[in-house]
């Protein structure tokens, strides 16, 4: 991932708010993060997270790459509860795949051509379909354009993509890029 | 400890273990590292995730509050699973391990931009 020359805090004027807490959605989540950690809903702790919500965007602000806010969160839970019906189906078929005779697998290699174009995204929408049992993410091309899949088991390869597509990528190109 | 959860969280851990091992079995005999590459994406997902679920049951009906902190490894573990499969995947391709004869698809990976 090649770093991001264009940050947005050069190009508009930055309130004090904003520079104090330069990501506030991860923020959010370091202090979710910090309680579920330590494990316990005390006022100290709440404190001391708070403080780590703080003090670690602040000093790593400029590592991370422009963050695209979300533009649709309705629309990021539909996708979050599809990913993982489609974990747990998945898994069930690939569990049978697996433990039946290997010579009766059709593996395949298939590139996807993409249409989303943000570095965020495309990582996205690779682990989707890493985590989602049966393909696995292998490569991207050099001009970002096609994403290289091995699938353990496909009949068709053109309606693997098509389904592919249309229950992943879409969904994510309008929640996060329109 | 009533008996119908202790039956719940048994139920959850060998759901669990039972994926881990089927992840586990499609490691060692699938025929080429493309295929091998799938078995452990599965038991990260279904197999931990059965385990997390029995392991939050019985720490948060101990009576001692509730444990959320499983949910951690969780979110890890989606996290760094595929990407961990991407890179060794993308490391394979570049050290050209043969596939399966049968893999539809080889002339893809031979394209100049690819690798």
């Amino acid at each position: 991932m090649t770093p991001s020359t264009k940050t947005q805090d050069t190009e508009t004027p930055v309130s004090f708010w904003r520079r104090c807490w330069p990501r506030p959605v991860l923020s959010w989540l370091l202090w979710v993060l910090w309680l579920l950690l330590v494990n316990e809903l005390s006022v100290g702790h709440m404190l001391l997270a708070l403080f780590w919500a703080w003090l670690i965007p602040f000093y790593t602000h400029s590592f991370w790459p422009g963050v695209k806010s979300l533009r649709r969160p309705w629309l990021a839970l539909k996708f979050l509860s599809v990913v993982v019906w489609d974990i747990l189906v998945a898994n069930w078929v690939v569990a049978r795949l697996i433990l039946r005779p290997a010579d009766r697998l059709q593996p395949a290699f298939m590139l996807l051509p993409l249409d989303v174009q943000e570095d965020f995204t495309i990582t996205l929408l690779a682990s989707t379909i890493s985590l989602t049992p049966g393909t696995v993410s292998a490569d991207l091309s050099i001009d970002r354009r096609h994403l290289l899949i091995h699938a353990l088991h496909v009949d068709d390869e053109q309606q693997a993509i098509a389904q592919i597509k249309q229950r992943y990528e879409a969904p994510l190109k309008e929640i996060f890029e329109c | 400890m009533s008996l119908v959860l202790e039956i719940i969280i048994s139920i959850c851990l060998l759901l669990g273990a039972g994926f881990a091992l089927v992840g586990s079995i499609g490691l060692a005999r699938l025929p080429d590292f493309y295929m091998r590459l799938h078995g452990p994406t599965k038991a990260s997902t279904l197999g931990v995730g059965g385990m997390i679920v029995g392991s939050l049951i019985f720490f948060s009906t101990r009576g001692e509050g509730v444990s959320l902190h499983e949910i951690l490894i969780a979110i890890f573990l989606f996290i760094t699973a595929p990407v961990s499969a991407h890179i060794v995947g993308k490391a394979a391709l570049h050290l050209q391990l043969p596939a399966v004869e049968r893999t539809r698809g080889l002339s893809a990976i031979n394209r100049s931009d690819i690798r």
